[in-house]
C-alpha cells in the first residue's frame, strides 16, 4: 500500500480548493457551462441521465481499509448509499450535487483518495494488476511503477489537452489482467539479459468504434527511460492526433494512419531529444517511492491449515473455495476475490454497508487492504489460509460470496441506458437476465471459464469487443438490438469477437447466448477445452447455424 | 461542444419538450411556459412546431445557470392532456433506472 | 483584451499585423507566420521590434533560425481544448533555448495560467478581464508539481531526494 507524503497531500488539497473555485464560479454564472464542462471532467465529473456522475480514482486498484470507508461515506452522506466499481480500477457515484462535490472531495482527499483526471482528454487513472505484488511468479511489483507514473502524469502541464483521453496500463505477470492490450500504452514490465528491470512498451490498443490490439513499439524501455519514452509518445500524440474528428482522435487512430514504423520512427527521434534529461529516473527515486510502499508482516504459516481441512466438508465453502480462492506467493496465504456479480444483481455495484462491512474483514484479514480489478470485482490480497472459512461465511452474510468469479455470471457491464447519457440501450438489465439464466452453480461451473462482456452503446466501456461472448447494444427505429461477438479476449492473447449474424431484441438475448452456451457444450472436444478454444478450433460459423437455424 | 442551436435543423415529428438537467444538483428538469424549469413533467411546455421547438430551446440555452444540456425531446400527449416521455430513455430519466433495485441488497 | 506581464496588467507595445496590412514606420509589430517567414529579412530591418504569431499546427523547427532576433512568439489557443501550443512553448524553452516573450493567446482562461506557466509561457492575452485581474492567485494555487519543465520548479521527486538526504544527514 502507498501512503501519501506530506507533498501528495498538498497537492491533493490544492487541487480541491481549485475545484471548489471553480464550481463557485460555475454556480455564479462566471464559468459557462460549455468552460465549465471540461474543468469538470477533469475531476471526474459527467452530467448523466438522471444526474452528475462523479468517478473516484483507484489507482492501480488498491485501496486501504480507511480508503474504502471514506467511498462508503460519500455513498452514504452525498448519494444514494451505494457505489459502481467500473472496469478501469475506478469507482463512480450516480446522484451527486454538482454543489456538494467539493464537500465530497474534501472528505475523500483525507484520506489521500482523489478524482484527478478520471475523465477528460488527459492521462487517466493508471491501472494495474489487482493482484500486483502478490500473484506467484510475478517480475516484481508494478505499482511502483505506476505510481511513478500516476504521479508524472498528474496535472501535467503539456498534456492536460490532448485529442482525447489516454489511458495507461501495467502488468507483470505473464497473465495480463491489466488488459495491457486495450490501452493507449500498455506496459509489460519484464527483466533484460543483464537482469535490469525495464517495460516492453504497446501503444495504439482501444475499444470503442474502432477498437485495435495494441502494438508493440519497443521491445525494451529500461525503467529509468521510461517516463521519457512515454512522454515522447505523448508528445508526438499530441501534436499529430486528429483533432477534427472526436471518434478519430484517439492515439490508436493515429497509429494504424502512419503504421507503427512511421509511429514509432517519430517517437523515437522524440525520446532522443530528451531521454537524458531531468525525466531520467534513477534507483534512488524507484527505492524512495519502494519504501512508501508498506508491506504485510507475513507469518510462517503451514501450506495446508487444519481449519481448512475441516471446513472442506462443506459443499457451499468448498464451491467458493476452488472458485473465488487463488494461490498466493506467500505460502500458507491466498487471494480472496470478492464478486460483485451477484444473482439478478448490477455488476459491479456495492452498498455503502457492503464496502463497511468489507474494509472491517480487509481489517481482520487481508492486513487492511482491499483490491479491486477491471473485471469489476474485489478482492483481499493477503488471507491467511486459515481464515478462509470464516471469512466465507461472513462474506456470504453480506452477499459477497457469490462462487462466479470467472464464469458465465461473471459479467462486465457499463451502467447502460439506465443510467448514461450516451447509451442507446440498457445492459444491466440484460446481466441481471443472464445471472439468473445461469444462477445454478453446477451449470455455470460445467461451462467453465467464459467472459460476457456488455456495452450500451459502441463506445464499448463494457469491453464487448474483448469478451469471449461480447454483447453490444444499439437503437434501430426506436428500439433497442444487440448484435452479439464471440471469441474475443482481453487478456495476453488479446483478441476482438466476430459478429454472429444480425442483432437481435432485448427479450431475445439471454436465448440467444443459451444457445450459443448450448452449441459450444456439444461442440467442445473434452470438458476441458474452455469456450474461447472451442471458438478459436472451429470459428464462428458452427455457433452462427446453431444460434440462427430457428431465428 | 456545439450549441444545441447550432445542431442540425431542428424538426420535431410530434408534440414536444425541452428537457435539461438542473445545474446545481443535476436532476431532470423540464421547460416550462413560465420560462423556468420544473422537475415535473406535466408542468412542461409542449411545443408543436419547429419554429415553437427551436424558441423554446434557445430560450432554455440561455438560462445556462439554471439548467445544463438543454434538448427536445418526444413526448406523448393523452386525451386528458397527461404529458408522457416518447421514448424509453426519457421514460427512464423520468421514472429511474430500470433494474429493479439500485443496488444488491 | 487584457495583456498579463510579469503578472500585471499592461499596455502592449505590439500592434498586429494580419497578412496584408502595410508595416508601419516604426513600433513593434506581431506577424503571422506565414508573413514573417515569406519576407523575415524584410520585417527583421524595421526599426520596432518583431514578434511573430505561430499557429500550433506548424512545425516550431521553420522559426527556428530566427530565434535569437525576434522579440516575441504568440502561439494560439483556437479553444483552450486544444492543447498543441503547450508542446511547442517547451520546444521552444527547453529545447531551443528561446528567451525572448512567450505570449499565450486565443482561448486563454483563468484555469489553463498554471499550466501555461509551467510550459514557458510569460505573457498572455486574457480573454476576461476578471481571469486577468485573477491572475497573480491563480498562479500561486499550486506549490507541488510533479513533472520537470523549462520553468525550473522542483519536482515532488527531487524534493524528496532532497529530504532523504538532509535527513540522513542529520542522523
Amino acid at each position: 500500500m502507498y501512503a501519501y507524503d506530506e507533498i501528495d497531500r498538498t497537492l491533493v488539497n490544492e487541487r480541491v480548493s481549485e475545484f471548489r473555485d471553480q464550481v463557485k464560479r460555475r454556480l455564479s454564472g462566471e464559468l459557462t457551462e460549455d468552460e465549465f464542462k471540461i474543468l469538470r471532467l477533469q475531476n471526474g465529473v459527467y452530467l448523466q441521465l438522471h444526474a452528475y456522475m462523479f468517478r473516484v480514482a483507484i489507482p492501480y486498484g488498491t485501496l486501504a481499509t480507511n480508503q474504502l470507508r471514506a467511498l462508503a461515506h460519500v455513498a452514504r452522506k452525498y448519494d444514494r448509499g451505494y457505489g459502481h466499481f467500473t472496469t478501469r480500477q475506478n469507482i463512480q457515484f450516480n446522484w451527486i450535487k454538482l454543489a456538494e462535490l467539493p464537500d465530497a472531495l474534501e472528505d475523500l482527499a483525507k484520506v489521500g483518495i482523489h478524482a484527478m483526471q478520471t475523465s477528460g482528454n488527459n492521462m487517466r487513472n493508471v491501472t494495474s494488476d489487482q493482484w500486483a505484488g502478490v500473484a506467484p511468479g510475478e517480475i516484481e511489483d508494478p505499482r511502483i511503477w505506476s505510481e511513478l507514473i500516476r504521479q508524472h502524469t498528474t496535472l501535467h502541464p503539456e498534456f492536460s489537452f490532448l485529442p482525447r483521453k489516454f489511458k495507461i496500463a501495467i502488468t507483470a505477470s505473464d497473465h495480463d489482467r491489466a488488459a495491457i492490450k486495450v490501452h493507449d500504452i500498455g506496459l509489460r514490465l519484464i527483466k533484460n539479459e543483464k537482469g535490469e528491470t525495464g517495460f516492453e512498451v504497446l501503444v495504439g490498443g482501444g475499444l470503442g468504434r474502432t477498437p485495435f490490439i495494441a502494438k508493440t513499439i519497443r521491445h525494451f524501455v529500461h525503467g529509468g527511460d521510461i517516463l521519457s519514452y512515454i512522454e515522447a509518445i505523448l508528445r508526438v500524440y499530441n501534436q499529430y492526433g486528429r483533432r477534427d474528428n472526436i471518434y478519430k482522435a484517439r492515439i490508436k487512430i493515429l497509429v494504424h494512419e502512419l503504421g507503427i514504423e512511421k509511429f514509432s520512427r517519430e517517437v523515437e527521434e522524440e525520446w532522443q531529444h530528451i531521454r537524458n534529461s531531468s525525466l531520467q529516473i534513477d534507483d534512488e527515486v524507484i527505492e524512495d517511492i519502494r519504501s512508501r510502499f508498506t508491506y504485510p508482516a507475513y507469518e510462517k504459516l503451514p501450506y495446508m491449515p487444519d481449519e481448512l481441512r475441516q471446513a472442506a466438508a462443506d459443499p457451499d465453502f468448498e464451491a467458493w473455495r476452488k472458485n473465488s480462492v487463488a494461490p498466493h506467493k506467500v505460502q500458507g496465504y491466498s487471494i480472496v476475490t470478492i464478486s460483485l456479480k451477484p444473482t439478478g444483481g448490477p455488476p459491479g455495484d456495492a452498498t455503502a454497508e457492503q464496502m463497511d462491512a468489507l474494509a472491517d474483514l480487509a481489517d481482520r484479514y487481508s492486513f487492511g487492504e482491499i483490491r479491486v480489478g477491471h473485471e469489476q470485482n474485489l478482492a483481499l490480497p493477503h488471507v491467511a489460509k486459515r481464515d478462509l472459512p470464516a471469512l466465507w461465511k461472513a462474506l456470504d452474510k453480506l452477499g459477497l460470496a457469490t462462487p462466479n468469479v470467472n464464469l458465465i455470471t461473471d459479467i462486465i457491464a457499463c451502467p447502460g441506458l439506465d443510467y448514461c447519457s450516451l447509451a442507446n440501450a440498457r445492459s444491466i438489465p440484460i446481466a441481471q437476465e443472464l445471472t439468473r439464466r445461469f444462477a445454478n452453480h453446477e451449470l455455470a461451473n460445467l461451462i467453465g471459464r467464459l467472459h460476457i462482456n456488455i456495452s450500451g452503446c459502441i463506445n464499448a466501456c463494457g469491453h464487448h469487443h474483448v469478451g469471449h461472448i461480447g454483447i453490444l447494444g444499439v437503437e434501430k427505429n426506436g428500439e433497442e438490438v444487440y448484435q452479439i461477438t464471440i471469441g474475443g479476449r482481453a487478456d495476453e492473447n488479446a483478441a476482438l469477437g466476430t459478429l454472429i449474424g444480425p442483432g437481435v431484441k432485448f427479450d431475445e438475448v439471454a436465448d440467444v447466448v443459451e444457445d450459443i452456451v448450448e452449441a459450444y457444450l456439444a461442440l467442445r472436444e473434452r470438458p476441458e477445452e474452455l469456450f474461447m478454444d472451442t471458438v478459436k478450433r472451429l470459428g464462428v460459423e458452427p455457433f452462427k447455424e446453431r444460434v440462427y437455424a430457428t431465428r | 461542444m456545439t450549441s444545441p442551436l447550432e445542431q442540425k435543423k431542428i424538426k420535431i415529428a410530434g408534440p414536444s419538450i425541452v428537457t435539461a438537467n438542473r445545474t446545481w444538483d443535476g436532476i431532470v428538469v423540464y421547460r416550462t411556459a413560465a420560462r423556468s424549469w420544473s422537475a415535473d413533467l406535466s408542468e412542461a411546455a409542449i411545443v408543436r412546431n419547429s419554429d415553437e421547438a427551436k424558441a423554446l430551446l434557445a430560450e432554455s440555452v440561455a438560462d445556462d445557470v439554471g439548467a445544463i444540456g438543454p434538448y427536445i425531446a418526444p413526448v406523448q400527449v393523452g386525451a386528458d392532456g397527461k404529458i408522457e416521455p416518447g421514448n424509453l430513455r426519457e421514460q427512464i430519466r423520468r421514472t429511474g433506472v430500470t433494474i429493479g433495485q439500485s443496488a444488491q441488497a | 483584451m487584457p495583456l498579463v506581464k510579469g503578472g500585471k496588467i499592461m499596455g502592449d507595445s505590439f500592434v498586429k499585423l494580419a497578412v496584408d496590412t502595410p508595416q508601419p514606420e516604426g513600433g513593434d509589430i506581431l506577424v503571422p507566420a506565414e508573413r514573417f517567414l515569406g519576407d523575415a529579412e524584410g520585417l527583421l530591418e524595421g526599426a520596432g521590434k518583431v514578434g511573430v504569431i505561430w499557429p500550433n499546427n506548424r512545425d516550431i523547427v521553420e522559426l527556428v533560425p530566427y530565434l535569437d532576433r525576434i522579440a516575441a512568439v504568440a502561439l494560439v489557443f483556437p479553444t483552450f481544448r486544444d492543447g498543441r501550443a503547450y508542446s511547442q512553448a517547451r520546444l521552444l524553452r527547453e529545447r531551443y533555448n528561446y528567451r525572448g516573450e512567450l505570449r499565450a493567446t486565443g482561448q486563454v482562461l483563468r484555469d489553463q495560467f498554471v499550466f501555461m506557466l509551467r510550459a514557458g509561457f510569460d505573457a498572455f492575452e486574457v480573454k476576461k478581464q476578471a481571469d486577468a485581474e485573477a491572475f497573480m492567485q491563480t498562479a500561486k494555487r499550486y506549490s507541488v508539481f510533479y513533472q520537470p519543465t523549462g520553468d525550473g520548479r522542483i519536482t515532488a521527486l527531487h524534493r524528496r531526494m532532497q529530504l532523504r538526504h538532509s535527513e540522513g544527514v542529520g542522523t
